[in-house]
């Protein structure tokens, strides 16, 4: 795998070298629907990788290919034996009829767990996790968070080189979602290669790398930073929708409106010189630019793919 | 494996209403076909019309039981006996004005069937008495069942029809319980081998039906005085094959099921002709021949032969050939269709491999010693190229250099960041960045 002196340019030997897991170039076809178009994706050991995306997405598809559940209709993906993937499917892929430490228990037995290894690490982790009480209920009876903390403490209990965790923390409370936190920044710390779905796009910005999805293309990635600084053209904040053209580049958030405006030729004229000018211009001008963050730059790049889909006013909008 | 086999007797102990199904059900079957369903019919309920009625009624004897009589009424009378049936009669006798008639109840097929053997018989030794002497009476020896009980019938083939309800019914909702728990995924991509999965599966079910088999051989030994006249191996033999082919059947259709309401539609679909057509009941040389070829396809017509021969006549193997090489046939023919079923079940899209297009010049598995795929190489070549192409952040493009021997931090950074980095940042030109390197790259 080095091939320093293939491709241009200089390769960095750190680089080739680094060990990694994930997809490329992969797509994914359901019958003549394309759930994945050309993703890829990588997941580095001792990160925390976030996907996002809207329902339908592709996140649980890249997320099945990763865990090897899934095949792929071209492309290539890359993944450690399936002995060293833990995998969380949507839903916690436990078993309601077994208690919380049957289920680890044949989880442990399964990935060839020494016994004595097994207790020691599932009691660690139930105790931080605030499971260590119910360890005698079927796992049927815990609550949907609980239940989400069981299916994560199972998926990494064999401390997996690669962790793929599909929405582990959706419909858990803030302080279940801290012990799921600590649990996943520790399958990092340990030198797993982490990868989570979320729906959250708060929750995405603690990862350190996010890869964002829209019907089956990745629409932006990178740190969140980088996705935030790629975002193309400036963003205002407004009390009121704006009207015009505008409109489509507009949308709701918390009690406001965000309206973002492309960039090239300025935003203003395009608004101001086509036929709602006059109105467009008064709400753009009550409008304050704002930092954007991560979800507003995800976002945009959602508008900016639609837009330019159906003829919007720019052709060349992020990929 | 062990780790599946303990899981399932975990959850069999855990599902109450199941584990009670299969010890209760074996001992109701046990009652209704032991006690409950007899063909024997040892009494006929009957009555008289006219005004010689009574007295021919009487005279016939047994199994026939006079019930009623009405020496004023007449045939009309009568009739409506029978089919109001308030005194369930199945026969009634008219005799005195004209000629003597006997009405059967045809709708009470075994009574009916009885009393005409009966009357048969009873007109037969009249005629006989009435010409010859009673030297004419044949000698008539009933061979291994000589009481001719249902029971004697009915057990050895209730051994069969228990294998089938837990081979085939309960087991065929194990399996499909997995996809409706969500946990068939996650079962599909531990580092389980599907034999594993697959045994897993069906030990359980075949310990539980072993131990009811010896149940319900004891107490139809013990409390019905069944025979069992020939080897035990040999039966253990013949249901250790049957079982094989019903837990086989059992996996095929919990695998080919998407939920557990239509396994048992399934399995009841499978086993409803096995105890109508397997002989259990009805003769197989009464079945008609247009129906009978779907008798020799099922595997209890064979297991009948095997456990009423053994137990009742103490055949050996040696005669009893067809049936097991039957039987060995259909369980290899089933289990190889549940097992690959199975494999698909449990990977749930194609087979891993093989699927990567490889670029042009890549070879294609040489697997990496620790990866399930190759490409390593050329994901690095892409991501440096692209990096340095688009030039974008260059924070992490510097970080790449300097990053060679440091921890997982500031160089693991590259392939991750690098390389997708360009594309949203310098929006229209690099849009081929990324992807299109990876096919020209090369």
């Amino acid at each position: 795998m080095t091939a320093p002196s293939a491709g241009s340019g200089p390769v960095p030997a750190a680089a080739a070298t680094r060990e990694w897991w994930g997809t490329e170039e992969v797509c994914v076809r359901y019958g003549d629907k394309l759930a994945l178009d050309h993703v890829t994706f990588r997941a580095v050991p001792g990160r925390v990788s976030a996907v996002v995306g809207g329902d339908g997405a592709g996140r649980t598809t890249l997320l099945r290919c990763l865990a090897g559940a899934l095949a792929v209709s071209s492309g290539r993906v890359r993944l450690p034996p399936p002995l060293r993937i833990g995998y969380l499917s949507s839903g916690s892929g436990t078993y309601p009829d077994l208690s919380v430490a049957e289920n680890l228990a044949f989880r442990a037995a399964a990935y060839r767990l020494p016994p004595a290894v097994a207790r020691e690490r599932s009691g660690e982790f139930l105790e931080r996790a605030g499971l260590s009480g119910a360890r005698d209920r079927l796992a049927g009876q815990l609550s949907g968070g609980m239940r989400q903390k069981l299916g994560v403490i199972a998926a990494m209990l064999h401390q997996p080189d690669l962790l793929v965790l599909d929405e582990p923390t959706t419909g858990v409370d803030p302080v279940s979602r801290a012990d799921l936190w600590w649990l996943i920044a520790r399958a990092a710390a340990s030198g797993a290669a982490v990868v989570l779905a979320t729906s959250y796009l708060d929750e995405a910005e603690r990862a350190l790398d996010v890869l964002a999805l829209d019907a089956g293309r990745a629409l932006a990635s990178g740190t969140p930073e980088e996705i935030i600084a790629a975002m193309p053209g400036t963003l205002r904040v407004s009390d009121a929708p704006p009207e015009g053209e505008a409109r489509r580049r507009a949308w709701r958030r918390g009690g406001r409106w965000r309206i973002w405006d492309p960039p090239g030729p300025p935003s203003g004229t395009a608004g101001a010189g086509e036929d709602a000018g006059g109105a467009a211009g008064g709400i753009a001008g009550a409008a304050t630019p704002v930092r954007p963050d991560l979800q507003d730059a995800v976002t945009v790049a959602i508008l900016a793919r639609e837009l330019a889909g159906s003829g919007g006013p720019e052709g060349g909008g992020p990929r | 494996m062990w780790a599946m086999i303990v899981k399932e007797f975990r959850q069999l102990r855990r599902d109450r209403r199941t584990l009670a199904m299969m010890i209760v059900m074996p001992v109701i079957l046990l009652i209704v076909f032991g006690y409950a369903a007899s063909f024997d019919v040892k009494t006929i309920p009957t009555v008289a019309a006219g005004p010689q009625g009574p007295a021919v009624a009487e005279s016939l004897g047994q199994p026939f039981d006079v019930v009623a009589t009405a020496p004023d009424e007449g045939k009309a009378w009568a009739e409506m006996q029978l089919r109001d049936n308030t005194k369930g009669a199945a026969v009634a006798v008219v005799a005195g004005n004209g000629p003597t008639e006997v009405l059967i109840d045809g709708s009470q097929l075994f009574t009916a069937r009885t009393a005409v053997a009966a009357l048969t018989a009873k007109v037969a030794k009249a005629a006989a008495q009435g010409a010859t002497a009673p030297a004419a009476k044949p000698g008539v020896t009933v061979l291994y069942n000589p009481g001719l009980t249902t029971a004697d019938i009915m057990i050895p083939g209730l051994c069969g029809v228990i294998l089938v309800f837990i081979g085939t019914i309960i087991t065929s909702l194990g399996v499909v319980r997995e996809r409706q728990t969500g946990t068939l995924e996650q079962l599909a991509v531990m580092p389980l081998r599907p034999r594993d999965v697959f045994l897993g599966k069906i030990v359980p079910y075949f310990v539980v039906a072993c131990v009811d088999l010896a149940i319900v051989l004891a107490i139809g030994v013990a409390v019905f005085g069944v025979p069992f006249r020939g080897s035990y191996a040999v039966f253990g033999l013949g249901a250790l094959l049957f079982l094989f082919v019903t837990l086989g059947l059992g996996v095929l259709i919990s695998s080919v099921s998407e939920n557990q309401g239509q396994a048992i539609q399934l399995s009841v679909m499978v086993m409803l002709p096995q105890v109508l057509l397997s002989g259990l009941i009805f003769p197989l040389t009464s079945i008609a021949v247009g129906v009978r070829w779907i008798s020799y396809i099922l595997p209890l017509t064979y297991f009948n032969e095997i456990s009423r021969g053994v137990m009742l006549r103490a055949e050996p193997i040696g005669p009893l050939w067809q049936p097991f090489v039957f039987l060995a046939l259909l369980g290899l023919i089933v289990f190889t269709l549940a097992s690959l079923r199975f494999r698909s079940f449990l990977a749930p899209a194609a087979p891993r491999r093989g699927h990567g297009r490889a670029p042009a010049g890549e070879p294609q598995p040489a697997a990496a010693p620790v990866g399930q795929e190759t490409g390593a190489g050329v994901g690095a070549g892409i991501g440096a190229g692209t990096g340095t192409g688009a030039g974008a952040s260059t924070g992490t493009g510097a970080s790449t250099g300097t990053g060679a021997g440091a921890g997982t931090g500031a160089g693991a950074a590259v392939p991750a960041a690098a390389d997708p980095a360009g594309p949203p940042g310098t929006a229209g030109p690099s849009d081929h960045g990324g992807p299109g390197n990876a096919g020209s790259g090369r």
